[in-house]
């Protein structure tokens, strides 16, 4: 069958933060852009960031980059690669002043310059006292970060291919990337994208487990295409749990509110945090106060009928400060808690919120797999950037805002090499290998043809029930060992999904079982990763190994799907121009 | 508890016309907004088409109109429903199919105000200064999330929607004039001064009414309106 084929210079996978930074970059490089989104750009999960983009701008204290590098280093659990982190939170001011001339409504200081709040694991001075690093747009960052990127690109006339979505990555025989097949969704049609350089701005993939802070759409698709082209995924035991989701509906509720002075309770009314993390208390790292928060529950002293959750108290901020600059947190506690936060606490349980791990990438956003000795070699073509990407520079456990400045600084590093690449490398494009489309074909057909099969929401659920259950906060070797024999049989169901819509246009019954196809591939690599590392670091807590062993796990997982084997790789130890940070005990 | 939905059904490679369909769903206590219920639909019939992400009614995905009214299917809590919910797609723009309708005409409009601040001026090292009171004229204009609701509940759009710009356009263009960063207030009045692009608003007020961010484009329109006539005198 014939596939039609389409040429850019380069294809962008994602309208996130990340796809249309580098988007930016190129459009106004004068390349010829394709940018693909399964949703409109400001649909993307990008617009639920609440907090805040860090930087040391030092608008209200004295900071440094130096300081915010230390903070990422220790934040990560010294997982995370040091030439990255610095190259990130040097870049950050710029970037951020950026967004500022490109328009977003960043709110103001006394004295006119962007408003800065305190967060979790923002210290001055190499971690010993809070420093107010976020940026804010009032309690609505991401929204108006990626509403910004969105009306610049608009200005830069980037070539949007809205409610499309990629299907496979297109690798030659040199295993060089030459594009992706898509599916516009509108007509069914599906499509060759043929490029001199693809970037994947994916975003996450939350959706693997039942309760997360993530959008339907965030499913691991450029993971999914990613292992089905042979390269493998990085660190996917490390999984972020936001520490204050609203219990029982899974949305996400800003570290902001603890930046602004709100406090975590338990069923006593005590401030346990002040146990857990004496200095930073409630603004310790993430994975420090979600593990204190399901201790707390565990032990008994969870509020609630069921005793399954704790409370953020915010009350005594007063109005004032609650309506000025936590107005989305307000409408979301009476829409999905039922409560006031002007007048009583909500409840939160930790909820799964971000992937730190993904398709290994360095700093400059190219993607790197092992080859012979080498661990770090560039596959030809291919970029990746933002929370799909593993860079890595969020290691074992992610610092608030860090990830919004991920989006951004190496959304456009990505599309700064992209640029360097097509004008030097490859001025023309390599030709498509003869089949391109045929893995994708094959998917369809197989979806349409397909009979006595079970319902994908059927298996959906049964994956998402078996992550919940074996890769949550706390984990152990005998949960983890189920964990993965279980994930296994249900990838087997998932080859024989069934669905009933066979028509052509619009069909999101396709559409969700094709993004089944890519969660049932993280899922997997979740669960062999984590299985694996007999130790406990940033957001993998082990129970049977409770501490951090750096002589033999100071090391990046690497899963590869075909044979559903891991290899690892070292940390990169060297910062670009500094000293190295040498691991120490982790405290807040 | 068990509830009755009527839902506009219409797929062009089936259906000659578009109907109304029903459906008996019973739904779990953990069920409590219409997203919620829609989904437990699709799991039964999977040709059920319709948009969301989010979930939390930041991304403007899953606008509908819902018994008569315009809102996100997200937000909106099922036990405060009237039986059996009718559920149609937005008004006014072509459907593509069952809830999921053609936004071209809408985003076109948007793009027309030239949505993003214009300055030319050679950008300072830092950040552009901006008071927290200047800051302050943009609340309430920003917030917009692009669903359509208030644009697809307006008769005016209706009418003329590739000469009006409709509310959600209209508050957009205000959130630029608004921005002191921006240096094209006169240039984007030229923009809208036209029998129909602004003027064809006559206050019916129906985009504040289903405005599921409570924002108001009548009184973002209110003071373009102002400025107009501010600049003819």
């Amino acid at each position: 069958m014939s596939v039609p084929v389409r040429k850019f210079d380069a294809v962008i996978v994602g309208a996130g933060g990340a796809g249309l930074r580098a988007a930016l970059q190129l459009s106004e490089a004068g390349l010829k852009t394709a940018v693909l989104s399964k949703v409109f750009p400001t649909r993307s999960h990008t617009v639920a960031a609440q907090g805040g983009i860090s930087a040391s701008l030092g608008n209200v204290q004295e900071d440094k980059w130096e300081w915010h590098m230390y903070d990422t280093v220790k934040g990560s659990d010294w997982l995370g690669d040091q030439d990255a982190i610095e190259f990130m939170c040097r870049q950050a001011p710029e970037v951020v002043v950026e967004l500022e001339h490109f328009g977003m409504p960043f709110d103001r200081l006394e004295n006119g310059k962007i408003y800065q709040r305190p967060f979790g694991g923002h210290m001055a001075d190499f971690g010993k006292t809070p420093v107010q690093r976020a940026c804010a747009a009032a309690d609505r960052t991401g929204h108006a970060m990626l509403h910004t990127l969105y009306q610049r690109n608009v200005r830069a006339n980037t070539q949007f291919f809205v409610e499309w979505m990629a299907l496979d990555l297109i690798r030659d025989a040199d295993g060089d990337v030459v594009g992706v097949t898509a599916l516009e969704m509108e007509t069914g049609e599906t499509f060759i994208l043929h490029a001199k350089a693809v970037l994947f701005a994916t975003g996450g993939a939350g959706r693997i487990y039942s309760a997360s802070t993530n959008a339907f759409i965030n499913t691991g698709d450029g993971l999914g295409m990613t292992v089905r082209a042979g390269i493998p995924l990085e660190d996917m035991e490390f999984w972020q749990f936001h520490p204050t989701g609203v219990a029982g509906a899974g949305v996400l509720i800003t570290e902001g509110v603890r930046g602004e002075g709100g406090i975590l309770l338990n069923a006593n009314g005590e401030r346990f945090m002040e146990r857990y993390a004496p200095n930073a208390k409630d603004l310790a790292s993430r994975d420090v106060v979600s593990r204190a928060m399901a201790l707390e529950i565990l032990e008994g002293r969870g509020c609630g009928k069921e005793k399954d959750h704790v409370l953020l108290k915010l009350d005594h901020l007063g109005p004032e400060i609650i309506n000025h600059r936590l107005p989305g947190i307000r409408e979301i506690a009476i829409k999905f808690a039922g409560v006031d936060p002007i007048k009583d606490p909500i409840p939160v349980v930790p909820t799964t919120h971000y992937m730190m791990g993904g398709i290994p990438a360095n700093y400059k956003g190219e993607v790197v797999a092992p080859q012979g000795d080498n661990p770090e070699v560039r596959v030809n073509g291919f970029y990746a950037a933002g929370e799909c990407a593993c860079a890595s520079v969020h290691g074992a456990n992610r610092l608030g805002t860090n990830s919004l400045l991920d989006l951004v600084v190496f959304g456009k590093s990505a599309g700064n090499s992209m640029i360097e690449y097509i004008k030097t490398e490859r001025q023309d494009w390599k030709p498509l290998p003869a089949n391109a489309a045929d893995v994708s074909l094959a998917r369809l057909a197989r979806l349409e043809n397909q009979t006595g099969g079970e319902e994908v929401a059927d298996v959906r659920n049964a994956m998402q029930k078996c992550v919940q259950l074996r890769a949550g906060v706390f984990r152990n070797d005998e949960n983890l060992a189920k964990g993965v024999a279980e994930i296994k049989a249900i990838a087997e169901r998932a080859k024989r999904t069934q669905i009933k819509d066979k028509s052509k246009v619009w069909n999101t019954a396709r559409t969700e079982a094709l993004e089944l196809d890519n969660l049932i591939e993280v899922a997997v690599a979740t669960l062999i990763s984590a299985e694996a590392r007999k130790e406990s670091r940033g957001a993998h807590a082990q129970d049977d190994y409770p501490d951090r062993h750096d002589d033999e796990w100071m090391k990046h997982t690497l899963y590869d799907g075909a044979t559903r084997s891991l290899s690892y790789k070292p940390v990169h130890t060297q910062p670009l121009s500094v000293e190295y940070i040498a691991p120490q005990k982790r405290v807040y | 508890m068990k509830m009755h939905f009527q839902l506009y059904r219409f797929n062009p490679d089936v259906d000659q016309k578009p109907y109304m369909q029903d459906y008996h769903v019973e739904l779990e206590d953990s069920d409590k907004k219409l997203l919620d219920a829609l989904v437990r639909l699709k799991a039964v019939d999977d040709t059920l088409s319709f948009r969301r992400s989010c979930r939390e009614g930041v991304c403007g995905s899953d606008a509908m109109n819902i018994n008569g009214k315009n809102g996100l299917a997200c937000i909106t809590d099922l036990r405060d429903l009237k039986q059996p919910v009718k559920i149609r797609p937005l008004p006014g723009l072509p459907v593509i199919r069952d809830l999921i309708v053609d936004m071209t005409q809408f985003f076109k409009q948007y793009h027309s105000i030239k949505p993003y601040v214009i300055n030319d001026d050679p950008p300072p090292e830092r950040e552009r200064l901006q008071s927290p009171k200047d800051r302050e004229e943009l609340d309430g204009l920003y917030e917009c999330i692009l669903c359509a609701c208030c644009s697809t509940s307006c008769p005016s759009f209706w009418w003329n929607p590739d000469k009006f710009v409709g509310p959600a356009g209209l508050l957009a263009a205000y959130r630029f004039i608004a921005d002191t960063r921006d240096t094209q207030v006169n240039e984007r009045l030229d923009n809208l001064e036209d029998p129909y692009r602004l003027f064809r608003c006559h206050t019916i007020m129906n985009c504040v009414d289903v405005c599921p961010k409570h924002l108001n484009p009548t009184k973002a329109i209110g003071k373009i309106k102002d400025l107009m006539v501010k600049r003819v005198v």
